[in-house]
């Protein structure tokens, strides 16, 4: 074990990693999920949150499998290597703001990190205005952490807590399977069955999606993978800024190329501005919307990938964060935030200054005295 | 007597931040950081040995003790 955990540690493994989950991730929008989504951390828990009746946007309801194969995969990653550790206590609350705001963010652009690059790597040129806001929300992060900013230093738990996310998933799977698998749908459990989650788009995004077990089967090999080599797309910006420290950058640009190849092969890249799939031309938001992503995962320690694998591997604090994002998944599509293909919401614009005003705050204030 | 950092409990980037100030300042000697995670272990032994220090780790109960050296 010690041999193949030095290997995941190595670059040739981060940027396998890389290169596997660009590749896994055109494969899965081949085989159904919508384009450039083949993983989007934000939009899939988003159509989660959207199952779940916690939003009312008919069209981005779907118990995602890649988000449980994502924290699955890591859960047994870290049971295998002695990784396991249940641990939180690290400012939960702030966390929690943290990840609400980052899914604001991120749904101005319509898409989290890998979904930039994944737009990136099938043509859409507006990915490249999000990157640049992604990379300038987390030089300003890499300012407060050069400047002492710290939530301070999470504590060990009872294991049990640690399992916490991981049940959930299970109970997540177990609706999805309930309802498109082995057939035991609503409509024989109420007498009026389109009130009551689970709900599943009829058309549109969430109506999307490759075969779950297909799905489900490509998250866990990229969640094992992604845990035991630490890829994270902001993680790979910050380092550079942070330390000089290029390791992550090499899975992040694998990412792209791995992508990129396999939407060449499968006719998949189409560059462009101007009508890219789920995703709109405002310079403006697709930029401010990014830079408070990255921010937000800047302040948090890891983009919307990583806190999934952390949260799989017993880190409560990175599982708080994706509850926030959740959370926050639900008002922007409940208070008209969330872009749509026309462009920004109405008050998509004002979240996105909120949502900046409310992390400077936190960077200014949640600092360590040296 | 080593200089010493207990950065457990705290997450990336801070143990190797804090690391990379200290053997900053340092320049040359033995620094012992004790981290509680495998990503934090892995980031600060990267950083110490890209920048010209061995490191050695001893592990305990999920814990290690990094300690790094240089002439």
């Amino acid at each position: 074990m010690k041999g193949l955990a030095d290997f995941f540690g190595s670059r040739k493994a981060i940027i396998a990693t890389g290169f596997l989950i660009g590749m896994g991730a055109a494969l899965l929008q081949k085989l159904g999920n919508p384009a450039n989504m083949g993983i989007c951390v934000a939009c899939m828990e988003r159509d989660i949150a959207g199952a779940l009746g916690f939003h009312r946007a008919a069209a981005a309801q779907y118990i995602r499998p890649e988000i449980i194969g994502l924290i699955f995969g890591a859960l047994i990653a870290a049971l295998s290597f002695g990784e396991f550790r249940a641990r939180s206590g690290s400012a939960p609350m702030v966390r929690f703001v943290l990840g609400f705001f980052a899914m604001l963010g991120a749904l101005v652009f319509l898409g989290c990190p890998w979904r930039a690059l994944l737009r990136l790597s099938g043509g859409d040129g507006n990915a490249i205005v999000g990157l640049a806001g992604l990379a300038i929300g987390v030089a300003i992060g890499v300012f407060f952490i050069k400047n002492g900013y710290s939530l301070g230093a999470s504590k060990k738990t009872h294991t049990s807590a640690g399992w916490i996310m991981p049940v959930m998933m299970i109970a997540l799977m177990l609706l999805l399977l309930g309802n498109t698998v082995w057939g035991a749908s609503k409509a024989l459990l109420y007498a009026e069955p389109d009130s009551f989650a689970p709900f599943f788009s009829a058309k549109g995004p969430g109506s999307q999606h490759a075969p779950v077990l297909i799905s489900l089967g490509i998250a866990l090999v990229i969640g094992f993978l992604a845990q035991r080599t630490r890829f994270c797309t902001m993680g790979a910006l910050r380092d550079v800024l942070l330390i000089g420290d290029m390791h992550l950058m090499w899975g992040v640009v694998a990412l792209v190329l791995g992508a990129f190849a396999t939407n060449y092969a499968f006719g998949q890249f189409n560059p462009g501005f101007a009508g890219q799939p789920v995703a709109h031309t405002a310079h403006t938001w697709n930029f401010g919307g990014m830079a408070l992503s990255g921010l937000a995962f800047a302040l948090a320690g890891g983009c919307p990938g990583r806190q999934l694998f952390l949260s799989g591997e017993g880190d409560g604090d990175a599982a708080i964060f994706v509850m926030g994002m959740i959370v926050g998944a639900a008002f922007a599509h409940n208070f008209a935030a969330a872009s749509t293909s026309e462009g920004p919401g109405l008050w998509g614009p004002a979240s996105v200054i909120a949502g900046l005003v409310v992390c400077l705050v936190i960077g200014f204030t949640m600092r360590q005295k040296a | 007597m080593a200089d010493k950092l207990d950065m457990r409990g705290l997450s990336c980037p801070q143990p190797v931040y804090e690391t990379k100030k200290k053997i900053e300042a340092m320049g040359s000697g033995v620094l012992d950081v004790l981290v509680d995670s495998g990503a934090a272990r892995e980031n600060v032994t990267r950083l110490a040995e890209n920048r010209g220090w061995s490191v050695s780790v001893k592990e305990k109960e999920g814990e290690f003790l990094l300690t790094l050296k240089r002439q």
